[in-house]
C-alpha cells in the first residue's frame, strides 16, 4: 500500500494519478482508479452539490474537474485521489449542512485544513466530498485572563500566537508546518513539534470544541472549566484523524510566553554520544523545551539548502532549547553545557539574541525540505522509541540502511525519542522505491521492537494503516472500532484511514456487514 | 536577509518545466505567502494549486477556461519563491504556463482587445509619449464629459494613471557626469512608464548616482525591457525587447546597469534564462544580466559618499514584490532611507503581500487588484506616515489610487526622490 516517494517521480506528480501501487490504497475501497474521475460524475456527489446550492455561495461549491484535482492530495503527495466535490464552508451551520447532505446521500466526506499532513489523513475519497475549512479562519475571542482563545478550525497555528502576543501569551504546540497548518488539522492529528517535549502536544492545549458529528448533530465536547466530569470525549476526539466528526470552534489554552529562552547548539563526533547526551540531560532532571538532533547527512542537506553554518566536521548536531524563569534557565543551561562536554561535544554555541536563535534553528527547520537538495527522492518516516534506547535505535537503523544499500538521514525530536529517518533514493533507479519502502517499514519494526510506536506525530492516515496491526492486537482494534461506530455509525467520516482492514461497521461506505464476533459473544454492542 | 536568488539557484529542476513541477513536494509553505490565497483561501488560487493546474495543462496539452482563469488570477508577485523550502522555480513555471495559455486558450474578444491595446501601448515609450497630452487634457477638462463613452478598460487605465503635471517634460540627459571623483560608469534603464509618467524619478536617480560618484549614461535609444511581455506569457516579444536592450547598453560602454523600476530589474536579471535557448545570445544575455543592479542595491554596494541634509518626514516603505521576492533586495532601500538624517522610517504591516499592481494585473484583473490595493492602503494609513516610499512605478500608481479612494493624503514617492531631496539639500 505505501509507495515511498517523498518527492513525486514522473507523471504521477502532476497527472493527478495515484502512483502505481497506490490504486486500491484503501481510500473508501474504491481505490484511486488509474484516471481521475470527472466531477459530479456520481449521483452522490451531485446530490450533495444540489442540496447545498443556496446554502453555500455558488463559488464555495467546486465541481469543475480542474479545480477538484487541486485537492487530490495533502502533504503525502504520492497518493492522489480526485474528490467528487469540494465545499468551502464559512460557518458551523454551513459545515453542518454539508455533513447532513453527505449523510442523507450516503456520501463519504473528508475534512481538510491546509493540506500539510504527511500521512494522507486528508486524502480525498474518490467521488466523495472534501469539506475544506480554510475559509473558517476567524479568531473569535482571545481572553488573556482565562488564558484561552476561541478560534475557527481554519486559523493557522501561528496566527493564534500572533493574536495572543500582545498579552504575553502564545499557543505552545509547534509542528514544523506551523506557519501553514491549521488548528483544525492540529486537533485531528494531535500535532506535536519540537517544543512538545516540555509543553505537551495539541491534546494538552485544547479545552473544548464544537463538533459536527458525522450524523449532522452539533455537540460541545470538553469545557473551559478544568477537570470536566464523565468520559473524556474531547480526549477521544483529538487525534482521531477526522474519523469522528469536524471541529468548527476550538477553545485552546494559551501559555505564558517564557521569561527567558536559551538556545544551545553543539557538534558531536557522532549520533550516539549526542543521543546519549539527551538522555543524560533528562535524567539530570532538566526538561528542555526542545532537544533536536541532526546527523551528518541531514546537516549536509541543510548546509546545501540554507548555508546554516553548523559546526564543520560534526557527525551530529544537537540543538537544545531551555525556557522558563530566568534563574531556572540559567542553572539548567550550565548543567546542559557540562553534560554536552562530558559526552564529547565540541563547538558549543549559545544564541545571544533572537536573530542568533533564528540562525541556530534555521538548519533544523529547513532540514526536511532541504533533503531534496541531496537526493532526488526521499521517504519521510516517523516512529518513536523510548529516549534511553535512541543510541541503539540509531545504530540499528544505520545497519539496516547499510544492508539495503540506501542512505538514511536522521533529523528528529530526540527529547521525545521521536525519530524522523529520511530514506533517500532515486526513483529513476528500478527497484529503488520498493527498497526504500521496505527499509522504512523495517525501521518501524525496530521502533516497535524497542518498545516504541509507529508514529510520533504524523498520524496513521492512509500511510500507516497496515502497521497499526503490528502495534495493536485484534482486540485493541475492535475496541477502537466500536468507539468509532458510536460517533459515526454509517462510516462516512474520513473512511479508509487509520484502520488496516474493513472492520465492524464497515470501512467502505455501504451497508454494514454481519455482527462482529464480540457482538456474537455478547461482549459488545453496537449503538 | 536571505537572498532568494541564491536559494533558487540550487533548485534541481534545470531548464525543464516538468523538472520544475517535480521539485514541488506539496508542503504548502507557499500558501500563507500568496495574496490570492490570503483573500479567498481556496487551493486553485494558491501557488501549490496552480502548480497542479500547470501540470494538468502540460499533461493534456489543452487549456480550459477554468484553468486559464486561475492562472490569470496569479499576480506573479513571486511571494511564493522565498517561501518555498524546495526551491521550486514558480516564476519560470508561471511564465511558461502563460505562454501555453496564450497559445491554447481562445480569449473572448474583449479580453483580446484589452490585451492588444495594453501591449500596443505600454512597452512603447514613443507611443506612451503621445498619450501624455491626451491624458493631461482628460485629467483637466474631459474626464467628466467623455469617461462614460470610453470602454471600461480604457477608463480603468486612465483612472490609474498618475497626474500629468504638464504637456512636456525633460528626459534625463544622455550623459550626466559624476559630481565627485568618478567611481564607476553606470547605465540607467529609463523604463517605459517610468520615463513618460515619472520623469522626476529618473532625474532623481541620475542626480543621486552622479552625487555618489557615478557617471550616468541613459541611452535615448533604449526601448522596453520586455518585463510586461514576459510576465504575460508573450515570451517571443520579450526576447525581442531583451536583445535590443542588451545591444543598446553594450554599446554604451558601462560598468554596471542600474534599474530603478523593480519589475524591469527583476526581468532583466532573468535575461540569461529568457535567452537560454538562443545560442547567439545566451552567453551575452547572462553576461549582461550579471551587470544589472537595482538602484538601491548598487548605492549600498558602493557606499555613501555624498553629504545628506535632514529631511523631516515620516516615511513608510513598501516593498515592491519584484524587489523583495524577485531580487531579494529588502534591506538596501531601508538602509538608504534610514541613512537620511531626520527621516522617520516606518514599516507597513504585511510587507510581503502584493499591493495588487503586479505590472498590468490591475488592468486585467481589477477586482482582485482593488481588494489588495485597499488592504495595502489601509496598512499604509495605519503607519500614520506622511509619505509612502516605494521603488516601482506600478506600485506607486496602484497605492496612490487606493489611498485617494480612501480619502488619504499620503504622498507617494520613489526612494530615489527622497534620497535626491536629502542630497540636493
Amino acid at each position: 500500500m505505501t509507495v515511498p516517494a517523498g518527492r513525486v517521480p514522473g507523471p504521477g506528480a502532476r497527472g493527478g494519478e495515484p502512483a502505481s501501487g497506490a490504486a486500491g490504497s484503501g481510500a473508501a475501497g474504491s481505490g484511486g482508479g488509474p484516471r481521475p474521475r470527472e466531477a459530479g460524475q456520481t449521483a452522490g456527489a451531485r446530490a450533495v452539490a444540489r442540496a447545498l446550492t443556496g446554502v453555500l455561495p455558488a463559488e464555495a461549491i467546486l465541481t469543475d474537474p480542474a479545480r477538484l484535482r487541486t485537492y487530490d492530495c495533502d502533504g503525502l503527495s504520492h497518493l492522489r485521489v480526485t474528490p467528487g466535490l469540494v465545499v468551502l464552508p464559512e460557518t458551523t451551520a454551513q459545515v453542518r449542512a454539508a455533513v447532513l447532505a453527505c449523510a442523507e446521500a450516503g456520501v463519504p466526506f473528508v475534512a481538510r485544513g491546509a493540506g500539510t499532513g504527511l500521512s494522507g489523513g486528508a486524502l480525498p475519497v474518490a467521488d466523495g466530498v472534501v469539506i475544506a475549512l480554510t475559509r473558517m479562519r476567524r479568531i473569535l475571542r482571545v481572553d488573556p485572563a482565562d488564558k484561552v482563545a476561541v478560534v475557527q478550525p481554519g486559523v493557522v497555528n501561528t496566527e493564534i500566537s500572533a493574536a495572543a502576543r500582545p498579552y504575553g501569551l502564545y499557543f505552545a504546540p509547534d509542528p514544523s508546518s506551523q506557519t501553514v497548518c491549521t488548528i483544525g488539522g492540529n486537533v485531528a492529528e494531535n500535532s506535536g513539534g519540537a517544543h512538545c517535549l516540555k509543553h505537551g502536544f495539541t491534546v494538552n492545549h485544547v479545552l473544548a470544541a464544537t463538533v459536527v458529528l458525522p450524523t449532522g448533530e452539533v455537540v460541545e465536547l470538553g469545557s473551559q472549566a478544568p477537570d470536566p466530569v464523565g468520559y473524556d470525549l474531547l480526549g477521544v476526539f483529538v487525534g482521531a484523524e477526522g474519523t469522528l466528526g469536524i471541529a468548527t470552534e476550538i477553545t485552546v489554552r494559551l501559555t505564558r510566553a517564557p521569561l527567558a529562552v536559551e538556545t544551545l547548539l553543539a557538534g558531536f563526533p557522532g549520533v550516539e554520544p549526542a543521543a546519549a547526551t539527551v538522555s543524560a540531560i533528562v535524567a539530570a532532571g532538566v526538561v528542555p523545551a526542545a532537544a533536536e538532533l541532526m546527523d551528518a547527512l541531514a546537516v549536509e542537506a541543510a548546509e546545501a539548502a540554507v548555508g546554516c553554518g553548523y559546526p564543520p566536521g560534526a557527525g551530529a548536531v544537537l540543538l537544545v532549547e531551555l525556557d522558563g524563569p530566568r534563574a531556572e534557565v540559567a542553572g539548567a543551561l550550565a548543567e546542559v553545557e557540562e553534560l554536552c562536554r562530558r559526552h564529547g561535544a565540541f563547538d558549543l554555541r549559545r544564541a545571544r539574541d533572537e536573530s542568533e536563535r533564528a540562525a541556530l534553528w534555521r538548519g533544523r527547520k529547513s532540514a526536511f525540505a532541504a533533503v531534496g537538495r541531496i537526493s532526488p527522492d526521499y521517504y519521510v518516516q516517523d516512529g518513536v522509541v523510548p529516549r534511553t534506547v535512541l543510541p541503539e535505535a540509531l545504530l540499528r537503523i544505520g545497519a539496516l540502511a547499510e544492508r539495503a544499500g540506501l542512505r538514511v538521514a536522521n533529523v528528529f525530536h530526540a527529547g521525545d525519542g521521536n525519530l524522523h529517518p529520511l530514506v533517500l533514493f532515486d526513483a529513476a533507479v528500478p527497484g529503488a522505491a520498493e527498497a526504500a519502502e521496505r527499509l522504512a517499514g523495517r525501521i518501524l519494526g525496530v521502533c516497535l521492537d524497542l518498545g516504541g510506536s509507529i508514529t510520533g506525530e504524523h498520524g496513521v492516515g492512509v500511510e500507516k494503516m497496515a502497521y497499526l496491526a503490528h502495534q495493536f492486537s485484534r482486540d485493541d482494534l475492535d475496541v477502537m472500532q466500536f468507539l468509532r461506530c458510536a460517533f459515526d455509525p454509517a462510516a462516512l467520516a474520513n473512511p479508509g484511514k487509520l484502520f488496516p482492514t474493513p472492520r465492524l461497521c464497515g470501512e467502505p461506505p455501504g451497508p454494514r456487514r454481519g455482527a462482529h464476533p464480540l457482538q456474537d459473544a455478547g461482549l459488545a454492542e453496537l449503538y | 536577509m536571505p537572498a532568494p536568488g541564491a536559494a533558487h539557484a540550487a533548485a534541481s529542476g534545470g531548464g525543464d518545466p516538468s523538472g520544475w513541477l517535480a521539485d514541488c513536494v506539496h508542503c504548502g509553505f507557499c500558501l500563507p505567502a500568496c495574496p490570492t490565497y490570503i483573500l479567498d483561501s481556496a487551493e486553485p488560487d494558491s501557488p501549490r494549486g496552480r502548480i497542479q493546474l500547470i501540470g494538468q495543462i502540460l499533461d493534456s496539452g489543452t487549456v480550459s477556461p477554468v484553468q486559464a482563469g486561475h492562472l490569470d488570477n496569479c499576480l506573479g508577485c513571486l511571494a511564493c519563491l522565498p517561501a518555498c523550502p524546495s526551491g521550486v522555480r514558480y516564476d519560470r513555471l508561471i511564465e511558461h504556463a502563460r505562454e501555453r495559455v496564450e497559445e491554447e486558450h481562445p480569449r473572448p474578444w474583449r479580453e483580446r482587445a484589452q490585451r492588444a491595446l495594453v501591449f500596443a501601448l505600454f512597452p512603447h515609450p514613443r507611443r506612451l509619449r503621445l498619450v501624455r497630452p491626451l491624458l493631461w487634457l482628460y485629467q483637466r477638462r474631459l474626464s467628466g464629459l467623455v469617461s462614460r463613452f470610453l470602454p471600461a478598460a480604457v477608463r480603468e487605465m486612465a483612472a490609474l494613471a498618475p497626474e500629468v503635471t504638464g504637456l512636456t517634460w525633460t528626459p534625463v540627459a544622455e550623459t550626466v557626469p559624476a559630481a565627485q571623483p568618478r567611481r564607476a560608469v553606470v547605465g540607467l534603464v529609463a523604463g517605459c512608464v517610468q520615463r513618460v509618467f515619472f520623469p522626476g524619478v529618473n532625474q532623481a536617480t541620475a542626480e543621486v548616482l552622479a552625487a555618489e560618484g557615478c557617471e550616468v549614461r541613459t541611452p535615448a535609444a533604449q526601448g522596453c525591457c520586455g518585463a510586461l511581455s514576459a510576465h504575460a506569457g508573450r515570451l517571443e516579444e520579450a526576447r525581442r525587447f531583451a536583445r535590443d536592450l542588451i545591444g543598446t547598453f553594450e554599446s554604451a560602454g558601462v560598468d554596471v546597469v542600474v534599474v530603478n523600476a523593480a519589475g524591469c530589474g527583476a526581468a532583466i536579471k532573468e535575461y540569461g534564462h529568457l535567452l537560454a535557448d538562443d545560442p547567439a545570445w545566451a552567453a551575452r544575455a547572462t553576461r549582461f544580466a550579471a551587470k544589472v543592479r537595482d538602484a538601491a542595491e548598487w548605492l549600498v554596494e558602493i557606499g555613501p559618499r555624498a553629504a545628506r541634509v535632514p529631511v523631516g518626514l515620516s516615511v513608510a516603505y513598501q516593498d515592491a514584490c519584484h524587489l523583495r521576492n524577485g531580487q531579494g533586495v529588502i534591506a538596501q532601500p531601508r538602509a538608504l532611507l534610514s541613512g537620511i538624517p531626520g527621516l522617520d522610517l516606518r514599516e507597513v504591516a504585511e510587507p510581503g503581500v502584493c499591493c495588487g499592481s503586479a505590472g498590468i494585473y490591475n488592468l486585467l484583473q481589477p477586482g482582485t487588484a482593488s481588494r489588495l490595493g485597499h488592504r495595502k492602503a489601509e496598512h499604509v494609513r495605519e503607519t500614520g506616515a506622511e509619505v509612502l516610499a516605494t521603488a516601482n512605478p506600478g506600485c506607486a500608481m496602484q497605492i496612490r489610487q487606493a489611498l485617494r479612494d480612501s480619502g488619504s493624503e499620503v504622498r507617494v514617492m520613489h526612494v530615489m526622490e527622497l534620497l535626491a531631496l536629502s542630497i540636493r539639500g
